[in-house]
């Protein structure tokens, strides 16, 4: 705020002009704001299933991906499956980690820090004994999710510290992941 | 209207408090016909809105008015709610502020030939301005799923809460980690309670740094004094929680590590309710190291301001405290009805306007349109709200600064107004017993 005028403007590769743009058109069009993410499945054979991303609502408007984007989730082969792909709980840690990644290079490089290299290490403990029904005290799900950021910038390590701490606060999928979502699921006989 | 009186004056000052008698008196030093409307007595939220063990977050010595430095023999104690609605009542009578007390504002709605209608449940005004001083803290803010929760658990507000026995025995659950939710919650442990915390974004500070008050650091500084249109998000700054703070006579620092040392357990945000289960966010670790990042920074500029004024030496050494524990693995939820018997929603406060019939001054979220405290609508202020023009603001000596710049806005617009209409009052057939035209 009241530091001198920086000269060098640090770059990440990151548009914030357009994102402070974005979010001062938003905020007088909260419609706009209303997107829809989307993506489709299908089941190939066994645990193996194809999803598909290309579209998504927002703006207003229809809107389209520049391609689609395909994934294939499976389970390894300790599970006695084919592993055609990621299990669907690492792709829990891959959106959290591409996540979080873009919201530090964007905060980044709004405070002018150049970023030289940004590794996340992900882990997350999951009990078994929950999604085989084996004890009914233990959740499906994860037990928690340990993230590590090593961070090559031009920053103080207080500054990388404030880096990460303010992309969790503005992650999308932090959110989804440490908060409840209400979840609805349906079906139809094709 | 009530078959009430109707009376014309220039200027009518909506509440009692600190911001509405400093307003008073920078009128009555211009000689401006005005009149103060307060619902209760003087200094009404401080009587009757407020938990028994409430101090002020400020020393004694910051207790001061437009003419009234702070005259007591306790500088670095803290007041008490009653020892402020005393303060602010001796105030008014020393002003000499016009008041209309036990008079409740029910209607402000653009006058018919201009200026300003301002109805109450006892009499009726007309006048050229108003200055909205009903402050800040008139309606406790209380989250959406307080709906869902079973009725098997007692709510309350902080403006509701008086003292511990007044709740029913067992677990309480306290949500928000401001001054006010860890003092709350600080008291009901020690009467013997199970008490949980739900935290979310929370600022921390000690409450002496360095051998001085935090706050004395604060407006020494300049921290205080830094202004709205100086801010990144100014929408933010405005929305801050308070920081946790006590005024004690031990002056001992109240953060989420001295509650916990106590067996206050520290849970994540109350993010949802299902059926009979509390669920707490994951994002504990993250809030508590942001307020940590955000202290460190607070206590560095403060270093760096007193090596920059060359008193160093006057300070105690550097300090740096430990960072907020938070447990290895934070609870995700709690069982309501059963652990849970109480909840203490200290969540914050909005101001009510809900008696502003002027729908051009709300923002589709439905807070007041205003640059810093001028309303948007002529002749319409604001005072008292949360980083209104400063970040003392909301502070009792934050008045003096905003009422001086507010009231000379004020002034310049009455002589507009008089200039394009001689006699609002007489054109609008009001009594005009007073000349205040």
């Amino acid at each position: 705020m009241t530091n001198p005028a920086p000269t060098r403007r640090a770059d990440n590769g990151v548009n914030v002009d357009a994102l402070l743009t974005a979010r001062a058109a938003l905020t007088d069009a909260p419609d706009g704001a209303r997107f829809k993410w989307r993506a489709t499945s299908q089941w190939v054979n066994g645990t193996h299933s194809r999803a598909t991303v290309d579209g998504f609502y927002g703006l207003g408007e229809e809107q389209r991906h520049r391609r689609s984007w395909e994934f294939d989730s499976d389970h390894p082969e300790i599970f006695a499956s084919a592993d055609n792909g990621a299990t669907p709980v690492e792709y829990v840690l891959v959106g959290l980690a591409g996540c979080l990644s873009a919201g530090i290079a964007a905060v980044a490089q709004n405070r002018n820090i150049q970023l030289h290299s940004v590794r996340a290490t992900l882990e997350a403990g999951m009990d078994l004994q929950g999604v085989l029904g084996i004890d009914e005290r233990v959740r499906n799900g994860f037990d928690g999710i340990r993230v590590h950021y090593e961070i090559d910038a031009d920053a103080t390590p207080e500054q990388i510290a404030a880096l990460v701490a303010q992309s969790q606060k503005r992650s999308a999928v932090f959110d989804i992941v440490a908060n409840p979502t209400d979840v609805t699921v349906t079906s139809s006989k094709a | 209207m009530n078959g009430g009186t109707r009376r014309a004056v220039d200027v009518a000052v909506v509440g009692g408090g600190q911001c509405g008698l400093a307003m008073s008196r920078a009128l009555s030093q211009r000689a401006v016909d005005h009149v103060v409307i307060e619902r209760g007595e003087v200094a009404n939220a401080w009587r009757t809105e407020r938990w028994d063990s409430l101090r002020l977050l400020t020393p004694n010595w910051m207790c001061r008015l437009p003419g009234q430095p702070y005259d007591g023999d306790d500088p670095d104690g803290y007041m008490g709610a009653a020892d402020v609605a005393a303060f602010l009542a001796r105030y008014a009578e020393r002003v000499r502020a016009p008041l209309v007390t036990r008079t409740a504002v029910r209607r402000v709605a653009p006058g018919t030939s201009g200026g300003y209608f301002v109805g109450t449940d006892r009499a009726d005004w007309h006048c050229r301005a108003v200055v909205l001083a009903s402050g800040a803290c008139s309606r406790p803010v209380v989250p959406r799923l307080a709906a869902d929760l079973p009725p098997s658990v007692a709510q309350w507000t902080a403006r509701d809460y008086r003292r511990p026995a007044d709740l029913a025995p067992g677990g309480v659950l306290v949500v928000g980690a401001s001054a006010t939710g860890l003092q709350l919650a600080l008291e009901l442990r020690r009467s013997g309670r199970p008490v949980w915390l739900a935290t979310g974004e929370h600022v921390r500070m000690p409450r002496v740094y360095r051998g001085r008050d935090v706050q004395w650091w604060m407006l020494a500084s300049g921290v205080l004094d830094q202004r709205i249109e100086a801010m990144d998000d100014p929408l933010r700054a405005r929305r801050l929680p308070s920081p946790q703070l006590v005024g004690s006579d031990s002056r001992a620092t109240l953060d989420l590590n001295a509650v916990q040392r106590e067996g206050v357990e520290v849970c994540g945000r109350l993010a949802g309710v299902r059926g009979k289960q509390a669920l707490f966010s994951g994002s504990l670790r993250n809030v508590c190291a942001l307020a940590d990042l955000k202290m460190n920074r607070l206590l560095d500029g403060f270093d760096a301001w007193a090596r920059a004024q060359g008193r160093d030496g006057e300070f105690g050494p550097v300090e740096r405290f430990e960072p907020t524990a938070v447990a290895a693995a934070p609870r995700l939820g709690i069982e309501l009805g059963s652990e849970v018997r109480s909840i203490v929603w200290a969540t914050g406060y909005r101001p009510d306007f809900g008696w502003l019939d002027l729908p051009a001054v709300f923002d589709r979220r439905g807070e007041l349109r205003h640059d810093r405290g001028v309303v948007a609508a002529p002749g319409l202020y604001v005072l008292g709200l949360p980083f209104l023009r400063r970040r003392k603001s909301s502070f009792i000596h934050g008045a003096e600064d905003d009422v001086r710049e507010l009231a000379t806005h004020l002034f310049a617009h009455l002589d507009r107004a008089a200039a394009a209409q001689p006699c609002v009052a007489a054109a609008a057939g009001f009594d005009t017993r007073r000349a205040s035209c």
